[in-house]
């Protein structure tokens, strides 16, 4: 009975008599769940251009944001190293696609999904290579993003919001819509889509396969920058970083690996549900449930929507 | 005429190979380093690694080695992953290896019934099994200067010290979800009941390092009063802006000694002001052995460390301590068995036999860089004795005295925790010290 209460009952008592509390834990779920679309962005946009799932990704944060880093400490100034860094994103999309993706053009997408493995483990080493395994501390206020927070006196108590979870925010939100208008309103973007759909068949309508794939990869890249800047300012700019690139996974399962609105959705999904299950559930299980929930919200919507909330649904006849 | 040629010349590698291995082992006194210079915790790994491999090579350098034999360090990288350190461990365990310092409690947990079969010591230096200090139980296995339950006790004996004692007072825990984090965990409860406190768990699981926000949310709810934290890597950094954020005193939050390091808070800066931590050794250059280590082994280019300032960061005197410890076993093991080129078992005697008092440390140029550490054969953690030093905002200053572990307390659970380990071990060889 008491197990009951404690679930049914205690936890919505608790959030009536904390309300101040409640929404702070919204807030960062808020928080976390963009946070998470972004990196998740990163996979939708390699998977929609090739259909392969990008191993790299994670550690293409990390490259990212130690290349940016990098930049700076050897005394550029903070915004040409953040131009720099794009320009080697760019370098390595070109080389992705020049020595990885072009010589494997209609090859299963097993295949691919190697190669990205290959490549990570590539990235990993010459990242240590080049700058070492020491952690870096990301330039957050060269940058110009904001630092500090703001408290708001609410319902008898408080809610603090920080400025830098505010500025992530909003630069997710305008890489999104950047994206969205992207893939669907540019003509890029929706040869972009046709080649997800058929290589072959794209290459005999005059798209060019190797240009789509460097813009894919050079976009990725921008992404896990923008990634491995906030991830980055939250904590500090190390390998460990890659290990955050295992939230897109089911992030990816929820709002399908092929769209943009569904990497958004599908994070803010799990970032609200698994803060909130963390808070007033997580006590029942002993705690640090955040860990397997949101793999279970995932796997729940799998038995209803295999595809995804907002992926494509593939029928496919024998 | 070519495929002899090159099976000749792949012979006769393999025979010099067999032959210098040999050389080796006889001439030398061989030390392997399973350092992890690579992966997610390479921040820890690569200071501690650099202070082990420079404070041998400065012996070498000045000393000519110890009693006369050159000390050769081979790097080992583990990745800080117990499978590749046994890896490392079945690698150079035939080139006459001396001691393990396996900088993992994961790889120690692997290391420690390897050790009597093999007969090379393991020094698990303040890290690993807490119960191996019993050394009746664990004769091949060392964790001076204190083991992670002693240095538990010795944060909750500071803690009871302050504003009216920890009687009622309700301590949050937050730790790695890993053999290292919950290794403390039984004796924190045990003690929570002799002592009168409460205690709250926050697990943070080794994906979440860097994403700590529903355990800071926790700790906002459950409110404790002290926080105490078993963290690693990217963890601690994370953590302390995670406690700042929500406002939580940051003098009332103690890292242990994996959790103090200058790099955790290099990238925190002045928003982890008043965050303590254990240590248990001194940082900074201001002593003579560490003046002979910037003269002869850094400033000549004969170390792997890329800048000069890191030379007495937390870690890197961490690592050059164990180095101490290592050299100090080996002098002792050389006294005992009156030859110079000791083996493994010797590398023991010397262990269990070692007495690093403040006399000594004075003579070998570290006066009061450390608690003095006294071996035996019942105790293999030797003294247990540690400090407490808080983050300025860019810098780590020592802010206690020596805190002594309560022995009484902890010493019966260390042998409780002993007995348990080996209860479904048959085989396992003790060695009695009556």
């Amino acid at each position: 009975m008491e197990l009951l209460y404690n679930i049914f009952i205690a936890p919505f008592v608790e959030m009536g008599a904390t309300p101040d509390f409640l929404l702070q834990v919204l807030w960062e779920g808020f928080v976390a769940g963009t946070l998470y679309a972004l990196i998740a962005l990163g996979f939708v946009l390699i998977f929609k251009a090739s259909g392969v799932f990008n191993f790299a990704q994670g550690i293409m944060v990390v490259f990212s944001a130690l290349t940016l880093v990098g930049f700076y400490a050897a005394g550029l100034p903070a915004y040409v190293s953040l131009f720099l860094a794009l320009v080697v994103m760019a370098v390595l999309a070109w080389s992705v696609e020049r020595f990885v993706m072009r010589p494997l053009v209609n090859q299963p997408e097993l295949i691919l999904f190697m190669a990205t493995i290959g490549l990570s483990y590539f990235l990993i080493g010459l990242g240590e290579f080049i700058f070492g395994g020491e952690p870096k501390s990301m330039i957050t206020e060269e940058l110009g993003l904001p630092t500090g927070s703001t408290t708001i006196d609410i319902f008898g108590g408080f809610v603090i919001l920080q400025h830098l979870d505010i500025a992530a925010a909003i630069i997710a939100a305008i890489l999104v819509i950047c994206l969205a208008l992207f893939f669907s309103k540019t003509r890029i973007g929706r040869a972009l889509r046709a080649v997800a759909d058929d290589h072959q068949a794209a290459l005999s309508v005059g798209i060019s396969l190797n240009q789509i794939w460097a813009i894919v990869w050079f976009a990725a890249g921008i992404v896990a920058l923008a990634t491995g800047i906030m991830w980055g300012a939250r904590s500090d700019v190390s390998f460990a970083l890659q290990i955050v690139a295992l939230k897109a996974l089911p992030v990816l399962i929820l709002g399908g690996f092929t769209s943009v609105p569904g990497a958004i959705i599908g994070g803010l999904i799990i970032g609200f549900g698994e803060k909130l299950f963390e808070v007033y559930w997580g006590g029942l299980l002993g705690g640090g449930v955040e860990a397997w929930f949101a793999y279970v919200i995932a796997l729940i919507f799998l038995m209803f929507r295999p595809q995804g909330l907002f992926g494509e649904k593939i029928i496919e006849r024998v | 005429m070519f495929k002899k040629i090159i099976f000749g010349a792949a012979a006769l590698a393999m025979l010099s190979g067999v032959q210098v291995t040999a050389l080796k082992a006889q001439e030398t006194l061989y030390v392997p380093s399973l350092s992890y210079r690579t992966g997610p915790f390479a921040g820890g790994g690569i200071p501690i690694a650099n202070g082990f491999a420079d404070y041998m090579t400065m012996l070498n350098e000045r000393d000519g080695g110890i009693g006369g034999l050159k000390v050769v360090v081979e790097e080992c990288e583990t990745g800080y992953n117990a499978q590749k350190g046994v890896e490392c461990y079945e690698a150079t365990k035939g080139k006459g290896a001396l001691v393990y310092n396996p900088y993992s409690t994961g790889i120690t947990l692997q290391l420690i019934p390897k050790a009597p079969v093999d007969k090379i010591p393991v020094l698990s230096m303040g890290y690993g099994l807490s119960a191996t200090a019993v050394g009746e139980t664990f004769p091949w296995t060392f964790n001076y200067p204190a083991t992670y339950w002693s240095q538990m006790s010795s944060i909750l004996k500071f803690i009871d010290s302050q504003d009216g004692g920890i009687k009622g007072k309700k301590i949050g825990y937050i730790y790695l979800v890993s053999g290292y984090g919950k290794e403390p965990i039984p004796l924190l409860n045990q003690l929570a009941e002799s002592m009168g406190f409460s205690v709250v768990e926050f697990p943070v699981a080794g994906k979440d390092m860097q994403n700590q926000a529903s355990q800071w949310l926790n700790v906002r709810k459950e409110k404790p009063d002290w926080m105490i934290m078993w963290g690693w890597g990217a963890m601690n950094s994370t953590a302390v802006k995670e406690a700042a954020k929500i406002r939580f005193p940051l003098d009332k939050f103690i890292g242990n000694w994996w959790a103090g390091a200058n790099a955790d808070l290099d990238a925190v800066g002045m928003a982890g002001k008043g965050y303590r931590s254990a240590n248990m050794a001194a940082a900074g250059t201001d002593f003579p052995a560490l003046q002979d280590v910037i003269k002869l082994v850094v400033d000549a280019g004969k170390s792997k460390i890329d800048d000069k300032e890191k030379v007495g960061d937390v870690l890197y005197n961490r690592g050059l301590f164990n180095a101490v410890v290592v050299a100090e076993a080996i002098r002792k093991a050389q006294e005992i068995s009156g030859k110079a080129a000791i083996t493994g078992s010797d590398m023991r005697d010397g262990l269990e036999q070692l007495d690093l008092s403040a006399a000594r440390l004075e003579e070998i140029g570290l006066a009061g860089f450390t608690a003095p550490i006294k071996g035996s054969c019942l105790d293999h953690a030797g003294g247990g004795s540690i400090f407490l030093q808080q983050w300025d905002g860019e810098n780590w200053v020592k802010t206690s005295d020596l805190i002594a572990p309560d022995t009484a307390l902890v010493r019966p659970l260390l042998e409780a925790a002993a007995a348990k380990y080996i209860a479904d071990k048959p085989e396992w060889q003790v060695k009695p010290c009556s």
